[in-house]
């Protein structure tokens, strides 16, 4: 039994499961807001890390700048497609939205490819030291990076849906817009609100992960590995998200572990998610967190 | 006048829900709409209230045409409203329900409450929460202010959506069936309620209600609509002795008839 490679991985885990939890909340508040589930996810990623990455590169922007420039074009990012392709759709049938979603992920797949190219691109030096030693492990700077920028996004939409009125808003949007409008709320505020913050956080978490691999289309598939983790945590709880992202990530690389110590199946990594998210379906048809609704008769 | 209705007609393709009905409601009124079932009135209260657009004529409240506001833009003038088939936020807590009803009225954002103790949020805060807390008095909640709204008692939920409605403050709030599908006790309570909420509180009331006997007991002007039109508007005693109120609603025309 090789410890100290598991405790690495454990902690690799955990600090992907948070990054993971991140978009997975991105997710869940568009989902919870708006009832869409948004299949364009993960190119919300690519595209965050594609044009912070071109503003380095091609703008000779320090990184701070090119992030800061990155989350201004990502708001506005959001709210376009809220406004221009989403805002039409508002009561047609939720398949209907799907297919747009999944319209919108290969468009944008392909415009990116367009422009950007397909090849991979490596975030240029950011940290001074590619990796720091915490504890006995050796972790990547970027890791670190990630790990704190997750903190500090959760630690965000906390303070959010504590402290601002859009936050109670938002919940009262989500359900039953026609009578959060009869109090005074703007349904299009909130829906642009909510694309707006997801556009940026999934722009935040694309720069992590193309810092930590590099920059490719292949980067989307995070937005796949995010539905385990969605659906685990109940696609309506944030905290659920969060969770649900932390035990993917956990578990993904202790299946590597396992598969690479005992196993030699190979790509246990990839599904074990998958099977586990089975299982506890069955257990808990509504996620760990989910909200059951209390049938009255 | 604090509202005025003119001329306003309204169709769903073939169906005429609403033909040329005009009305208008006085500051401090308790206005009552009846009809049998179709008539019309709950389409009356959603023209008022934004969610349908009339075809043709105008509404106005405090002099000012309401044609084209949004319905969340109608809250800020004043109007607040139930519904008839509930529609609480039953995932939420009745403080959180009540509190939604507070939004508009919000002055602080995202950045000006993460400064919370500094910029003024916190003294906002507490001064929502302290009319909250007298609406939940004065309906009598308390007992269930922590309770999620979803798993409360018909007669309960429909008062706690009233007390969303008061978080307004609004000037005008309609009220669509507040008593319907409550027994006796309950049915005494809300006309309590509205009648205490028009005197003390000096709201404007407009209730679309089917017992005859709390409309009339309560209502200082009756409207009846039949077939989307207008029959009469008056007080409560002219109007039960209209005769076409009376063949239209009462269904005395069979009494006569036998």
């Amino acid at each position: 039994m090789n410890w100290s490679l598991l405790v690495q991985l454990l902690a690799n885990g955990l600090i992907v499961g948070m990054l993971y939890g991140v978009v997975a909340m991105c997710f869940v508040l568009i989902y919870k807001s708006t009832q869409v589930v948004n299949f364009a996810q993960g190119e919300f990623l690519v595209l965050g890390a594609w044009v912070c990455l071109w503003f380095i590169t091609d703008m000779q922007m320090p990184f701070i700048v090119a992030f800061l420039f990155t989350l201004v074009f990502m708001t506005l990012f959001g709210i376009m497609i809220q406004v221009v392709i989403l805002r039409p759709l508002i009561g047609e049938p939720v398949v209907s939205v799907i297919m747009v979603t999944i319209g919108l992920s290969i468009f944008l797949q392909a415009l990116m490819n367009w422009i950007f190219g397909n090849s991979a691109e490596r975030f240029p030096q950011v940290f001074e030291t590619e990796s720091v030693n915490v504890a006995g492990l050796n972790v990547e700077s970027a890791y670190l990076m990630s790990l704190v920028m997750s903190v500090l996004i959760m630690g965000g939409f906390y303070l959010f849906f504590r402290f601002s009125k859009y936050g109670l808003a938002m919940r009262a949007t989500a359900f039953n817009q026609q009578t959060a409008q009869s109090l005074g709320i703007s349904v299009r505020q909130v829906f642009a609100l909510a694309w707006a913050i997801s556009a940026i956080v999934s722009g935040v978490a694309g720069i992590i992960i193309g810092m930590v691999n590099s920059v490719s289309s292949s980067l989307a598939i995070i937005g796949i590995k995010v539905f385990p983790a969605v659906i685990l945590g109940g696609l309506d709880s944030i905290v659920g998200a969060v969770i649900g992202g932390i035990i993917i990530g956990l578990l993904e690389n202790f299946a590597e572990f396992v598969d690479g110590q005992f196993l030699n199946w190979g790509n246990l990594f990839t599904i074990a998610p998958f099977y586990v998210l089975i299982i506890i379906l069955m257990i808990k048809p509504y996620g760990l967190f989910g909200t059951k609704d209390i049938e009255r008769i | 006048m604090l509202l005025e209705v003119e001329n306003v007609s309204l169709s769903f393709g073939g169906i005429q829900a609403l033909k040329d009905v005009s009305f208008s409601v006085d500051e401090a009124e308790l206005f009552s709409i009846i009809g049998p079932n179709g008539a019309g009135k709950t389409s009356m209260l959603n023209c008022i209230s934004g969610r349908y657009t009339p075809d043709s004529g105008d509404i106005r409240f405090k002099g000012r045409s309401l044609s084209g506001l949004k319905p969340n833009h109608r809250p800020d003038l004043g109007i607040g409203r139930t519904f008839q088939n509930l529609a609480l936020f039953d995932h939420m807590t009745v403080l959180d329900n009540i509190l939604v009803g507070r939004h508009h009225l919000m002055k602080n954002n995202f950045l000006t409450g993460m400064a919370y103790w500094f910029g003024g949020a916190q003294h906002e805060e507490l001064e929502h929460r302290r009319v909250v807390e007298d609406i939940i008095d004065f309906l009598e909640i308390q007992h269930i202010r922590n309770a999620v709204a979803g798993t409360l008692s018909y007669g309960l939920r429909k008062r706690v959506e009233l007390a969303r409605a008061v978080a307004l403050r609004p000037h005008l709030v309609l009220l669509d069936e507040p008593m319907a599908g409550m027994n006796m006790e309950e049915k005494e309570d809300m006309a309590r309620y509205v009648v205490d909420l028009n005197e003390e509180w000096g709201m404007t009331v407009v209730m679309i209600e089917h017992d005859m006997g709390v409309v009339m007991d309560i209502s200082h002007r009756v409207m009846v609509l039949d077939f989307g039109a207008k029959v009469v508007d008056g007080l409560p005693d002219e109007v039960m002795a209209n005769e076409h109120v009376k063949r239209a609603y009462l269904g005395a025309d069979l009494g006569e008839a036998a």
